[in-house]
């Protein structure tokens, strides 16, 4: 009997959450919790809070089971989850700049999407309190002879997001990068407190751009969840070929720019192009280049049409007739090699405790993939490789996104040749009393969480996003430390974290 | 690697024709430029981007602009690393409260003459963020804007109209001209 079925059978169910519980914990059993996600036997999937209760969601490995672990607070305050568990560690400091309860003993009290610049201080409390002004921000300390510091960013030397890197070097070599994040705070999740569904979507959609479908499919499947709406069997299909249409969009594009970052920019020309045609697609078959606001809870606002199976074929077509030849190139090209082996390595153990999603993960040997590890439709029903290195450099992470590439190819052409007939409209959803939805789903960067709860009135009454960056951004530290500053482009752009996605 | 570069030169070009300047932008650029700073730029214009709060979706169309479809090069437009050696700023994303300090001193080192341009509906107007605790507004909020290109993200070819503008505004502009 695991610590799970323990718990399952001993706590309360706090309210009706779909498809997996939520409970009612004690302080006893939250620090149970603790244990096991320290000893490696749960995977933290998110923590997260509202005024006076504490959420956790933990995956348990050995079952694949998902549950979320509540705790009431009356106090200010809550025992730490980040104190034995690291990769809990900004999401608590998270908590107390957005609700204001504080982890008891945390190692690190320093405010992390809270840079004393917004209107309102703690906005997710009950009574939000005036702000008191931007103060330092100490980074950790590095001591040693010859040491310097290099602060990179908010404004970064590229088209990118951001975000405040600092690096001490030793001559070129990095002993030890910090980031600091939050820049694009935007209040997401505040904003969706008390809007209707439908808008609530909207803002879901833009959690992050690039995972503008997997956010937008995350969010409908929550709600659906909550409601108990049974969608037709086509939306799941649509939904699944925009998904892996984005996973090929994403990975095309990032291939090319990680050997960009190499200088290598042939690569980038070609699969520049080739994303541009994915984009294309996308465009005449779904109205919009990056498929945004297309899934919506309960179906979707656009259907494929035998027009559009026809261009999606001819754009699959394409890729499978210039990709190979590009691998070819990636794979022959040594000039290339000799920057990704070995650069930026992630330990398989790193990447176990932080329940690394995605490709990085899975370059790490973490064998995990919402598609089929919890099996959602219409994934259940396909067969399809989930690829594993277990090198964990940059050139895993480059080797892991061809072969996703190559296996979303041959789901869509599954999807589209299996395509069942019937309705894609919305299903009106009909809300009596309050219900709570939780829904995880594979975007190209890794597994995306979505908790929500509706209320009696049918509007958003609490909602909770979880980007797979959270527990990516804290190994690109790691992978970074004893390489020189000059691979850390390369490094980075392996990752390719979200910053949007992750300061919300 | 020779098998594709040869398919490339056989393959021929996949650059398309310009677009027509937006319509819209040129009336925003007609008027505020100066004579001198159409003389020493010429047809040539570096950019900065800076993103103050996007969600990432008009920075994957910014990169677009460099595919090989727009090869937003060959019409003297560049994206330069910093902002020392920009005259425009392409600003995208409601400002975040975090950022704003940023955007000022990013605007601040850029030398004068400089222009402003606004990407996407966040930048323009604040978007679905406007009334956020955690958000300025638009980029008009902290700077003068000279450009905005709305959509949600405004594709490729929108952006490269408004920059075109932009050019083609300073040459309308110039003194002989007046």
């Amino acid at each position: 009997m695991t610590a799970l079925d323990d718990l399952l059978e001993s706590c309360w169910a706090a309210a009706p959450c779909r498809p997996w519980p939520r409970l009612s914990v004690t302080a006893e059993q939250w620090r149970t919790a603790a244990n096991e996600l320290a000893a490696g036997r749960w995977t933290l999937v998110s923590l997260w809070a509202e005024p006076q209760i504490v959420h956790m969601s933990i995956l348990e490995d050995s079952s694949n089971r998902i549950a979320i672990l509540s705790l009431q607070s009356s106090h200010k305050d809550f025992p730490s989850i980040g104190r034995s568990h690291t990769p809990a560690l900004r999401l608590e400091r998270t908590i107390q700049d957005l609700v204001g309860l504080a982890a008891q003993d945390l190692p690190d009290t320093r405010p992390w999407l809270d840079h004393g610049r917004w209107k309102l201080h703690h906005p997710l409390a009950t009574k939000p309190s005036q702000t008191h002004g931007a103060r330092p921000y100490h980074f950790l300390p590095v001591e040693g002879p010859d040491l310097h510091q290099i602060p990179v960013g908010p404004v970064h030397a590229g088209i990118i997001e951001p975000g405040h890197f600092r690096f001490t070097a030793s001559g070129e070599t990095v002993v030890r990068l910090e980031e600091r994040l939050g820049y694009v705070h935007r209040g997401v999740e505040s904003l969706m407190i008390g809007s209707t569904i439908e808008h609530a979507a909207r803002l879901a959609g833009r959690a992050s751009g690039d995972s503008t479908v997997a956010y937008a499919l995350a969010f409908a499947r929550a709600v659906e969840a909550a409601t108990e709406i049974e969608v037709p069997s086509r939306v799941h299909y649509v939904r699944a070929i925009m998904a892996e249409i984005e996973r090929i969009a994403n990975h095309v594009g990032d291939i090319g720019a990680i050997c960009n970052d190499a200088a290598f920019a042939l690569m980038l020309a070609h699969l520049g192009a080739l994303r541009e045609r994915v984009l294309r697609a996308s465009m005449n078959v779904f109205g919009h280049r990056l498929m945004m606001d297309v899934i919506v809870p309960g179906g979707l606002v656009r259907d494929i049409t035998s027009d559009g199976i026809h261009e999606l074929l001819n754009m699959l077509n394409l890729i499978e007739a210039s990709f190979p030849k590009l691998v070819e190139l990636y794979d022959n090209t040594t000039s290339l090699q000799d920057r990704t082996a070995t650069a930026g390595i992630v330990s398989p153990e790193l990447a176990r405790l932080f329940g690394a999603g995605g490709f990085v993960g899975r370059a790490s040997e973490r064998n995990f993939d919402a598609r089929k590890s919890l099996g959602y439709s219409p994934y259940d029903m396909l067969t399809f490789d989930v690829p594993i290195r277990k090198e964990g450099d940059v050139n895993a992470r480059v080797w892991i996104r061809i072969r996703e590439v190559e296996q979303s190819i041959l789901l869509i052409k599954l999807l589209l040749d299996t395509l069942p007939e019937g309705p894609v409209e919305t299903v009106p959803h009909r809300v009596e009393a309050p219900c709570e939805g939780i829904s995880i789903v594979e975007g190209f960067r890794g597994d995306i969480f979505i908790w929500l709860r509706i209320d009696a009135k049918g509007n958003i009454d609490r909602c909770h996003l979880r980007d797979p960056s959270w527990f990516q951004w804290p190994l690109l530290e790691a992978a970074i430390e004893g390489n020189i500053v000059a691979d850390f482009p390369l490094c980075n752009k392996s990752f390719n974290c979200s910053y949007a996605g992750q300061d919300l | 690697m020779r098998k594709t570069l040869l398919a490339s030169l056989i393959q021929g070009p996949l650059t398309e024709a310009a677009p027509r300047p937006d319509e819209k932008a040129l009336e925003e650029v007609s008027e505020g430029l100066r004579r001198a700073a159409r003389r020493s730029l010429g047809r040539s214009l570096a950019i900065r981007e800076v993103d103050t709060g996007s969600c990432n979706a008009c920075e994957l169309e910014i990169h677009a602009l460099s595919n090989p479809f727009y090869d937003i090069e060959r019409f003297g437009l560049r994206f330069v690393a910093s902002p020392r050696h920009a005259d425009v700023l392409l600003v995208t994303g409601p400002v975040t409260s975090n950022m704003r300090e940023a955007l000022e001193r990013t605007y601040r080192a850029t030398p004068e003459p400089k222009w402003v341009v606004a990407v996407g509906n966040c930048a323009c107007t604040g978007g679905l963020f406007t009334s956020s605790y955690a958000c300025v507004g638009p980029v008009s909020a902290v700077l003068p804007v000279d450009v905005t290109v709305p959509g949600c993200p405004p594709p490729p070819i929108e952006i490269l109209r408004a920059l075109l503008a932009l050019l083609v505004g300073m040459e309308n502009d110039t003194p002989q001209n007046v």
